[in-house]
């Protein structure tokens, strides 16, 4: 069975504009595979195409792309998923290209530092081993902590492509949420307080294209949902 | 709130509040106004006249235009921040726009002053 790639190819350093490149795979019949490797495959032909991937098992978040219009990890996207038809690849929307797939993810990242991706606690004596808590403020943390920061949600948000430079985006919220909600956690007023503008966290509109391409199942929107409700209590 | 005033600056919450709650007004003046013309069979201009000479009704009214206003203020400046970078035409656009919101409370305003 022969597959038909359509991959976006762009060098600034040789290239004026980027354009799209077909490419060919043989796959033998009945056969699956996950993107990643048959990009693989097709490196091996074109050593020219460019790529990241690290863990190739959905941990790293390294190898997020757009893969027939939807935000995805390649590494655990199997070329079943995507039809009968042409696979058409392209970067991750939105943010900078600096070769073929490889985006600078600079923008995304300045985003996810503003929130303090860090525990503050403000206790005089710290415990000496560890901070506890109770079964029930862990189970608070699940569906947020398993986030793996590979940009497929925030690339895949409008809000995120008009105003990357202000709105933290649904990666950067989830974590905002997972640090608001730790009981270990004692900053969030000081937490709220740098998301109290019009924009940060305002400027989601429950589009949920997060939800929908997250390939670990995690819901940003939900999150963020809890954070506007946090504002809210805060406010009035 | 005089800093906010005088900067423009928008207060996320506030708008978020206002968005909702002016939603809810134009909602429920929409189902309403969906009620009246499903539950009159022949509506005519008395029938018309009639429901909109009630002190209520212009009150609802008014409400729901005040209401139109500031949802397009709030809705208006999200969608021009995300559309429209350069900041003169922004301000351009803004200030034409919130001028015709304005301007339809104030034919309302006349048009029910007149039933």
């Amino acid at each position: 069975m022969q597959l038909t790639f359509s991959i976006y190819r762009y060098n600034p350093d040789v290239d004026d504009a980027p354009r799209m490149e077909d490419y060919q795979l043989e796959v033998e019949e009945g056969q699956d595979m996950m993107v990643l490797d048959a990009l693989i495959a097709l490196k091996e032909k074109d050593p020219s195409l460019s790529f990241r991937r690290s863990c190739r098992e959905g941990v790293c978040g390294s190898d997020g792309m757009n893969m027939n219009g939807k935000n995805g990890l390649a590494c655990i996207t199997p070329l079943s998923a995507l039809g009968k038809g042409k696979i058409v690849v392209r970067p991750l929307p939105g943010l900078p290209v600096v070769r073929d797939l490889v985006v600078d993810m600079s923008q995304f990242y300045t985003q996810y530092e503003k929130i303090k991706p860090f525990l503050i606690n403000d206790q005089k004596q710290p415990p000496a081993r560890e901070h506890l808590q109770s079964p029930e403020d862990r189970a608070k943390l699940d569906g947020l902590y398993e986030c793996i920061l590979c940009a497929c949600c925030s690339t895949a948000c409008p809000s995120f492509w008009w105003n990357p430079d202000k709105f933290i985006g649904p990666a950067g919220l989830l974590h905002a949420y997972r640090f608001l909600v730790d009981s270990r956690d004692t900053a969030t007023d000081e937490r709220l307080g740098d998301l109290d503008d019009a924009f940060s966290v305002f400027r989601c509109h429950g589009i949920m294209n997060c939800v929908s391409v997250c390939p670990k199942g995690l819901n940003p929107t939900k999150a963020i949902g809890h954070i506007k409700s946090m504002l809210l209590q805060r406010a009035v | 709130m005089v800093t906010n005033q005088a900067s423009m600056k928008r207060d996320g919450i506030q708008d978020y509040v206002t968005l909702r709650a002016s939603a809810a007004v134009i909602a429920a003046f929409t189902f309403y106004m969906v009620y009246v013309f499903i539950s009159t069979e022949n509506m005519t201009f008395e029938i018309w006249q009639g429901i909109f000479s009630s002190i209520y009704m212009k009150a609802f009214t008014l409400a729901a235009l005040v209401a139109i206003m500031l949802h397009v203020r709030v809705g208006l400046w999200q969608v021009l921040t995300d559309y429209v970078k350069p900041y003169r035409l922004r301000a351009a656009l803004q200030f034409v726009l919130n001028l015709i919101a304005f301007a339809y409370v104030a034919v309302g305003l006349f048009v029910l002053w007149g039933v």
